[in-house]
């Protein structure tokens, strides 16, 4: 610990030159300066203000101390009765009211330039938050996926868990599926959400923004380096704020090409796949896959739920229409339970269903097919 | 010197007094239940916000000790958000609004020369609200689906479509103590309005009274803005319509609550200002410095924080010419702030200083509520605050002004009055024990926090990135010692209350004030015939003056 304390006070020192700054470790003791112009303005503007702040804090705190040390009944000081001086008090009331328009020129400028949006973007990301995952749509690409924690993480991360937080690669900042941009071209998102305020936030690009349903919020951003960026949900949205990361990969405009028709291609791959057989080593293959980035968050790996919050899997008693209405239509009872028939395809659905009714101690033997899935939408 | 005057004018009113039996206190239980008495009233808002402190804190600790390190070790991610939401109403409503509440029912009167409140019988039913409030918050805890969890602010949707049952209880409790909030605030106006004794101008009148003045009109604005926000969350949840929810507008939620919000921020540290303006000329043996703005700028703040609560939405896609207004509104407030600051280091110079229990906590007070300020002027300015927004920075800040700010300003007015009260001295080794235990546990709890703040780490989650372990196993061993050093002052009281030293008619002997003309310990009944002119003019402003 005070071996990182060191580095604490050397980086509050040298930060006040950005060249410096800007090699510093993405998560240490200081915002980090980013790689956006939107982060860039925040950096400065917060050492700026820092400094500002050092500065009348020396001054306030000095006098202070002066009469604390000097002005001591004990050292046999006596009571000055002053009690007003006009002068003084208009200065002080002047002085801060010039620092504060000096430093609200530069902010106001920033927060101009941070909210200027572009005619038109080169790439455009409709964010959606979600409990508890991220939905990230490319509408010129046609690309559309989630983005959930990481299993690792997720493991990692339970009450009683065997794993260490150490052992998960980037613990709670890892995801299944990044966000990926395109280095030097202009980024739109169109952040909303699906159920409960979030906020999309990822620090080295330099703002959040809330995901608020029924309302759109644009932020648009240039990233200027090559590299991955982590942030999590910042606002409050339930039992699974933690465990919402985002991850941005910010790619040349190449590579972010080629990702493009690698999605595209993965995408009619499963939908080939869709055309397959079905039978009940797919669907519980497939199905665990889908539990574990949708299900286990609230019903938890092990399908024992949280008590009195998200009920057993493991052991329940529902019948098999019940449960593929809960699974599309979300419950009325206990709305925390999505409706996912918008989110999931009918074979995900069917695979998930037949999983959670033949894992762990439930064998019921039932195999459900993707048609009674589309019958029951 | 002015001591033996003071002492023996007020033994003739003393005496007067304890002639009459039967203007006693009640025997029994039913005293404290029937009580219509200030000074029984105020007792009972300080012990009902000591268990709210106690109740909060160990809220507090069980956060901090899940936030030892990273990972789930003690409870379930759904209760820590139980925890986080319950402690942040607890501190609030039950730990600091009770107490400054208590310390003007003692002291306003006391201060202005009146005999009682206003509204006696009002006063004790203001009170008595209080308690079943606080039993139905708590008892969420064993509701269905578990307390509320969607953070005091309680945001709709999390708090409407996806809230568990309690969020009705908890409304049902806001409710009570904002009826009870609103009742007393107007009977401390009413009682400095009215019952001031002849011959004080309001221009005479202590800081701290003027502090609690200005105080109360703003909770006449603010209880009745939190109630109507909280209404229209049950009246989504039960009766269809769809302010907030379901097509419904939720960020119109958060301009109703901040609306409110930000004035109980202000609410909670007005009155704690007048404190600090009674304690430090007191223990500088100096009249106040610039007396009257210091009344000026509590009124300028007060305005301004009825136009800045977006602020706390700079990141809900407000547009620009609106972030731009309520950053400006917000900074303004520094210069206010900054007068009073100013002010009291002022009254500092020169003086000949004592450093008493009192007088520790408020200079703690005064450094510490001003680094506060300063972490607030950095989260004014948007571009900054769109990565400050929502981390352990903002939780930082506002724990320096609200641990380091109103709560050290209730121990400097408890330590300073308490001689007053029970009649007793309190163990001043003691009192120096707890004071320096609280002032660095609670630095080391709550500095770290801005770096894990800077660093990345998003407010209310359960569980964090290893990169932020260092810091946050800092702030729970500092959380520790904070809490387990209030149980020093819990003995302190009960020791100072039972066998201390019997206290002089002005234990300090820079204290200025009507309070202390009366005896030690006080009569059951005060002022019942007014202060005199004399009294008045030499505990008034002019008292220091030779």
């Amino acid at each position: 610990m005070v071996k990182r304390l060191i580095p604490l006070a050397l980086t509050l020192i040298t930060s006040i030159t950005p060249a410096i700054a800007a090699e510093q470790d993405p998560f240490s003791y200081n915002m980090p300066y980013g790689v956006t112009s939107t982060s860039y303005d925040a950096f400065d503007l917060h050492m700026l203000l820092f400094w500002v702040c050092v500065l009348i804090g020396v001054g306030v705190f000095g006098v202070m101390a002066w009469s604390l040390i000097r002005h001591r009944r004990s050292r046999g000081a006596v009571a000055a009765q002053f009690h007003e001086h006009t002068t003084i008090e208009i200065i002080w009331t002047l002085v801060p009211a010039l620092i504060l328009i000096a430093v609200a020129v530069p902010a106001t400028m920033a927060l101009v330039a941070a909210n200027a949006q572009p005619p038109k973007p080169d790439v455009i990301v409709d964010v959606h938050g979600s409990q508890w995952k991220w939905h990230y749509k490319y509408p010129d690409q046609d690309i559309a996926f989630f983005s959930n924690l990481a299993t690792s993480s997720r493991d990692a991360s339970q009450l009683g868990a065997k794993e260490s937080p150490a052992s998960a690669p980037y613990y709670l900042l890892n995801v299944d599926h990044p966000m990926v941009v395109p280095v030097g071209k202009t980024v739109q998102i169109r952040v909303t959400s699906d159920d409960v305020i979030h906020s999309w936030w990822v620090p080295q690009l330099g703002f959040k923004t809330d995901a608020i349903p029924g309302k759109i919020n644009n932020m648009t951003f240039v990233v200027k380096k090559a590299g991955t960026y982590r942030g999590q949900c910042a606002e409050l949205c339930g039992a699974g704020h933690a465990f919402m990361p985002i991850v941005v990969k910010a790619v040349t405009p190449a590579a972010f090409a080629e990702w493009v028709n690698k999605e595209k291609a993965a995408a009619a791959a499963s939908k080939a796949e869709a055309a397959g057989p079905w039978d009940m080593k797919t669907a519980m293959a497939q199905g665990e896959k889908v539990y574990g980035s949708i299900c286990a968050a609230c019903h938890q790996a092990n399908g024992q739920g949280i008590k009195g919050t998200f009920p057993a899997l493991d052991g329940m008693k529902l019948s098999v229409k019940d449960h593929i209405h809960i699974v599309v239509h979300g419950s009325k009872k206990n709305p925390v339970m999505q409706a996912y028939g918008k989110q999931l395809s009918d074979r995900d659905i069917a695979a998930v269903i037949t999983y959670e009714r033949n894992a762990w101690s439930n064998h019921t033997g039932d195999l459900i097919t993707p048609k009674e899935v589309e019958a029951a939408r | 010197m002015q001591n033996t005057a003071a002492g023996a004018s007020i033994d003739h009113v003393g005496h007067a007094h304890d002639d009459h039996a039967h203007h006693g206190p009640r025997k029994g239980w039913l005293r404290w239940l029937l009580t219509v008495n200030h000074k029984d009233v105020g007792t009972m808002y300080l012990v009902l916000s000591l268990v709210g402190l106690m109740v909060g804190g160990i809220m507090a600790l069980m956060i901090r000790a899940e936030l030892f390190q990273p990972g789930m070790q003690l409870m379930q991610p759904q209760f820590f958000n139980e925890l986080t939401t319950m402690h942040g109403l607890t501190m609030i409503f039950l730990a600091i609004m009770p107490a400054l509440t208590g310390l003007a029912n003692w002291m306003v009167p006391l201060q202005v020369g009146a005999d009682d409140m206003y509204w006696p019988r009002v006063n004790n039913w203001a009170f008595w609200a209080m308690p079943p409030a606080a039993l139905i918050l708590w008892s969420t805890f064993f509701m269905h689906g578990g307390a509320p969890a969607g953070g005091w602010t309680f945001y709709p949707p999390l708090s409407t479509t996806y809230g568990p049952e309690s969020i009705d209880w908890m409304i049902v409790a806001i409710h009570i103590m904002g009826i009870s909030s609103f009742f007393g605030a107007l009977n401390i106006i009413l009682t400095i309005l009215k019952l001031r004794t002849p011959g004080m101008k309001l221009m005479d009148m202590p800081l701290f009274t003027w502090s609690w003045l200005i105080t109360g009109f703003l909770l006449l604005l603010a209880m009745p803005t939190l109630a109507i926000a909280a209404t229209m969350v049950l009246s989504d949840r039960h009766w269809g319509t769809h302010f907030f929810a379901a097509n419904g507008d939720p960020v119109l939620f958060q301009h109703i609550f901040w609306f409110f919000g930000h004035p109980e921020v202000y609410i909670m540290i007005l009155p704690a200002f007048g404190v600090i303006s009674e304690v430090v000329p007191a223990f500088a043996r100096k009249p106040i410095f610039g007396r009257k703005s210091m009344i000026y700028a509590i009124a300028a703040i007060t305005f301004m924080s009825t136009i800045v609560w977006a602020h706390h939405m700079f990141t809900v896609g407000l547009p620009v010419w609106g972030q731009l207004f309520f950053m400006y509104s917000t900074m303004l407030i520094s210069i206010p702030t900054g007068i009073k600051i100013f002010n009291w280091v002022a009254t500092m110079w020169r003086g000949s200083m004592t450093f008493e229990a009192p007088m520790l906590w408020a200079i703690a007070f005064i450094i510490l509520f001003t680094i506060g300020g300063f972490s607030g002027l950095m989260l004014a300015d948007v571009p900054a605050d769109y990565q400050y927004q929502d981390t352990y920075f903002v939780v930082a800040h506002f724990h320096y002004v609200l641990v380091s700010g109103a709560l050290f300003a209730i121990f400097a007015g408890v330590y300073y009055w308490l001689p007053k009260w029970s009649g007793r001295m309190y163990n001043e080794r003691l009192a120096q024990w707890h004071f320096w235990l609280s002032v660095i546990s609670m630095n080391v709890t709550f500095f770290p926090m801005h770096f894990a703040g800077l660093a990345g780490m998003p407010r209310r989650i359960p569980d964090y990135a290893i990169q932020f372990t260092d810091f946050n196993m800092i702030s729970s061993v500092g959380a520790f010692v904070f809490g387990f050093s209030q149980l020093l002052f819990i003995w302190l009281l009960i020791q100072t209350i039972r066998s201390g030293k019997p206290a002089p008619v002005r234990p300090w002997d820079g204290a200025r004030g009507l309070e202390w003309v009366l005896p030690s310990p006080m009569p059951y009944h005060t002022f019942t015939t007014p202060p005199t002119a004399k009294q008045i003019h030499d505990e008034g402003p002019q008292a220091y003056e030779k």
